[in-house]
């Protein structure tokens, strides 16, 4: 209970500061920080919950993007309706190549590098597809009318992604207080004894696998609808795969708030790095580079987790 | 389709595939002693092509040449690679290895942006456009030199796994880490050795490769996947595998090119990645587990 | 309640479980025992669906539930626990309970209360919010005991639940797998503890190297020739290796 205190506090925070922030830049990075931590938590429900680490979420990210692109440019379908379609193909795609994996007891770094080829294929096919642009993209057409999914301010772009957040914060909460998350975590933490009390492994992760594609490919609609512009190496790219998985790894897996934590530190030093040493082509990405690296050498449980390490712990988690 | 094009797509893929299994020849070496995946593979394979090239620009030495300064400096860079940062990272769990050479991965690739910008380089030897025509295919002497060479290596590492102490060791350990850990074999040591030597084989793969290729800062991702197709195909930690599944890849590239285009050729690859992984994780040779 | 005939599987030419049949009277508090080796774990990963039989097969309530996947065996009333520990580390005594007790509640706090109570029957109440893998050897033991006893199991298989405890130990144990049976569970144990083994079980079973070779109320069996030759031999073997090496 106390968590979900805290949860909405800080979503009610959340949901106000377009009133008190009035300069488009801090207001972008607050959006920006929330939109990595939506990417974040929805890979944490399947990484940090489930055990199950993905080096592909561009895939599902990409297919919610192009679903509502695509329908809306090729066939006129209100965006909206996208953005559901964008949740469900995620969904689906998510729970597709679950099914495949999980029935042939792909585990550990295999089902890292079957994600990744997945994303790899559908890059390479929307790259040659005439519906999807191909690699010169999709455009969506500027029409800023909020049925049309496009605002003039950027605080209603805010406010449309703080309530996919919120929604998806809300699920990874009750994660902690259902009997599937209880089953989740389980699974991730030894998947031959929770079959033999009862846990049917596969199901279950083919639940998380729904969930995370579903929020995923939210977070994909969202991104379409706020930048217009799509192509492959944006949707499927590697971007969003390793934005996705720092996140959660830097702020603390399977933990309610991790992803928020990764998400707000990771971009007050991105900030900081490119004060420090300006906004040439790549140097963000050797920061985060450099995060990761360090945060699985040496603080494993992310930086939400140093509350509960004591000093000796450190040292262990850095052996 | 007519045989006049197949053969010599065929041909053409072949010796793209013998590059190919060099490349997995490391990793496979890698995976098969430390059970761990390298994916820094290809950032690694960039650093060593600009090697080549820069070696090339700045002081004029032939991509052959660099045979002799490439790999060692490589292998150096994956010993002390291995020591300082892989074995700390593991805490228990695989995934981790693999997250932290994605980190490294993204670091070396984009300090290469940096540094040299996205452009591609080539270095254009007086030799890298001859041709040899083979059953009227016609293929670059450098393709033919990369092709020989690749096999070369991989029957000399071949012979090193089998022949000297340090490759009887490496084996040994391979099989059983607490028995070598029992008669005395320096675990550590040989781990980092043995990354080393994974890393070093992708120096021999630079040199072989940059006189037909080229570089750019990406330039290995295309190269991971493959790697990693190749050793799946191959059976994990499978010399022989690697080689055969090398030379499977490339002509399903170049096939697979000229039936789907040009940009979906890559699919082909892919395809046979998963499908692998589905049906057949240990591989083709490989033995069921 | 449980019938298991002709059960039988190899690893490479090793045949570690070979031709065994037996059966657990519902009620019942049975044992397996046998030396090191012997395959009597192999057989409890047989019959809850780990492994798949080469031949044979296994029956529980009357079903036939060879080659079953462990989490339906689960489901129909039959629960293993495992030699080697496997706790959920990381997560609470209670939590690491509570999964089992969700097999049959889907409520939450259902479950915790469930798993409150169990961990008190088996002498875990004390440790609810405890990481599991900071418990001592014993008390990964009872964890074990407890989330498969969380499932209200009709049959428990207890896989050396006393292994690596001191007497005192044992003496607190054996009266908590007495007070489960008594609860109505059914129950098949390994066990190298042969005074567990005297003290708890009615009828036992010997296995050597994959075969059974006696069975009958536990006393008899300790007298029978056949049954002290599969210990003592293996026992000789030892000794007189050893008496080499010192030589
Ligand atoms: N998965 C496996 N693969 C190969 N061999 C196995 C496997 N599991 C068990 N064995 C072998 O089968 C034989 C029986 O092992 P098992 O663990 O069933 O014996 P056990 O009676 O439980 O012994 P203990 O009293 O030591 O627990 C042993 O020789 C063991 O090495
Ligand atoms: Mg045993």
């Amino acid at each position: 209970m106390k968590q979900l205190f805290i949860l909405l506090g800080i979503f009610a925070a959340l949901a106000v500061v377009p009133f008190f922030v009035s300069s488009e830049f801090w207001l972008n990075a607050v959006l920006l920080t929330l939109y990595a931590a939506l990417l974040g938590q929805s890979w944490n429900i399947l990484g940090g919950y489930g055990g199950q680490f993905s080096f592909g979420h561009s895939l599902f990210f990409g297919v919610g993007a192009y679903s509502v692109a695509v329908f809306q440019v090729q066939l006129g379908v209100n965006p909206w309706i996208g953005l559901l379609l964008g949740g469900l193909f995620g969904s689906v795609i998510a729970v597709g190549i679950g099914f495949l994996t999980f029935r042939y007891g792909l585990r550990g770094s295999y089902f890292a590098l079957v994600t990744l080829a997945f994303a790899e294929v559908f890059r390479i096919v929307s790259n040659s597809l005439w519906w999807t642009g191909a690699g010169e993209g999709i455009l969506i057409e500027l029409d800023q009318r909020a049925v049309m999914m496009q605002f003039k301010s950027l605080s209603h772009y805010y406010w449309l992604l703080w309530a996919i957040t919120l929604v998806c914060f809300l699920t990874v909460w009750s994660l902690g207080r259902s009997r599937f998350g209880a089953r989740l975590m389980a699974v991730r933490d030894n998947e031959d004894a929770a079959g033999a009390i009862g846990v049917d492994a596969f199901t279950v992760k083919l639940k998380a696998m729904a969930l995370s594609g579903l929020f995923t490919g939210l977070a994909g609609v969202f991104y379409a609808q706020k930048f217009l512009y799509l192509d492959p190496g944006i949707a499927f790219g590697p971007a969003v795969s390793v934005e996705s998985l720092l996140v959660p790894i830097v702020g603390g897996l399977g933990t309610l708030f991790g992803p928020l934590l990764g998400a707000a530190a990771l971009h007050i030093v991105g900030e900081v790095a490119r004060e420090m040493i300006g906004d040439a082509p790549g140097l963000n990405m050797v920061v985060f580079g450099t995060i990761l690296v360090l945060m699985v050498m040496f603080l494993p449980r992310g930086i939400g987790g140093l509350g509960k390490m004591s000093v000796r712990n450190i040292f262990k988690g850095g052996k | 389709m007519n045989s006049a094009i197949l053969l010599p797509s065929i041909l053409n893929g072949t010796t793209t595939g013998a590059l190919y299994a060099l490349v997995a020849l490391g990793l496979t070496l890698i995976y098969g002693v430390l059970h761990i995946i390298n994916f820094a593979h290809g950032a690694l394979l960039m650093v060593a092509l600009y090697g080549v090239y820069f070696l090339y620009k700045l002081f004029g030495i032939d991509p052959y040449v660099s045979l002799l300064i490439v790999p060692p400096l490589m292998f150096c860079i994956g010993y002390v690679l291995q020591r300082l940062v892989i074995t700390r990272a593991s805490h228990g769990r695989d995934e981790n290895i693999l997250l932290v050479t994605l980190g490294l991965s993204i670091v070396i690739e984009n300090l290469a942006l940096f540094f040299f910008k996205s452009d591609t380089q080539v270095v254009d030897t007086p030799y890298g456009f001859e041709v040899v025509e083979i059953f009227g295919a016609f293929l670059p002497y450098p393709k033919i030199i990369a092709f020989v060479g690749a096999l070369v290596t991989a029957g000399a590492l071949w012979l090193f796994m089998e022949r000297t102490d340090l490759g009887r060791s490496i084996r040994a350990l391979a099989k059983e880490r607490k028995g070598a850990q029992l008669v005395g074999i320096n675990v550590p040591h040989v781990f980092a050795m043995s990354f080393g030597i994974g890393v070093g084989v992708l120096g021999i793969a630079a040199c072989l490769l940059m006189p037909s290729y080229y570089v750019s800062p990406q330039v290995g991702q295309g190269f991971v996947l493959i790697a990693f197709t190749v050793v799946v195909l191959g059976g994990m930690g499978s010399f022989g595998g690697a080689l055969i599944g090398g030379l499977i890849i490339g002509v399903v590239e170049a096939v697979g090119g000229l039936v789907l285009g040009e940009s979906l050729g890559q699919i082909g690859i892919f395809a046979v990645f998963i499908l692998i992984l589905l049906f057949r994780p240990q591989g083709l040779l490989g033995h069921k587990v | 309640m449980l019938e298991i005939s002709n059960l039988s599987i190899a690893f490479g030419g090793l045949k570690a479980v070979d031709a065994v049949s037996m059966s657990v009277p519902e009620g019942g508090l049975v044992s397996l025992i046998g030396p090191n080796g012997a395959g009597k774990t192999t057989c409890f990963a047989l019959i809850t669906g780990f492994h798949k039989p080469d031949a044979g097969n296994v029956k529980f309530c009357g079903e036939d539930i060879t080659a079953v996947k462990p989490f339906k065996i689960a489901e129909k009333g039959m629960v293993r626990t495992f030699q080697i520990v496997q706790p959920f580390a990381g997560q609470s005594v209670l939590e690491n309970i509570a999964v089992g007790a969700h097999l049959h509640l889907r409520d939450r706090q259902d479950a915790l209360d469930k798993a409150s109570s169990v961990a008190h029957e088996v002498g875990l109440g004390d440790r609810l919010e405890q990481d599991a893998a900071d418990l001592t050897v014993a008390g990964r033991k009872r964890l074990e005991v407890a989330r498969a006893l969380a499932t209200d199991p009709k049959l428990l298989l207890l896989d050396e639940v006393m292994a690596g405890l001191n007497p005192s130990e044992i003496n607190e144990v054996i009266p908590v797998i007495n007070a489960i049976r008594d609860g109505g569970v059914t129950i098949l144990l390994i066990e190298h503890v042969m005074q567990a083994v005297m003290q708890l079980s009615e009828h036992t079973w010997v296995l050597n190297q994959g075969r059974l070779i006696a069975d009958g109320p536990p006393r008899e069996v300790a007298q029978n020739p056949v049954v002290i030759e599969a210990y003592l031999g293996k026992g000789m073997a030892e000794r007189l290796e050893k008496e080499k090496r010192n030589a």
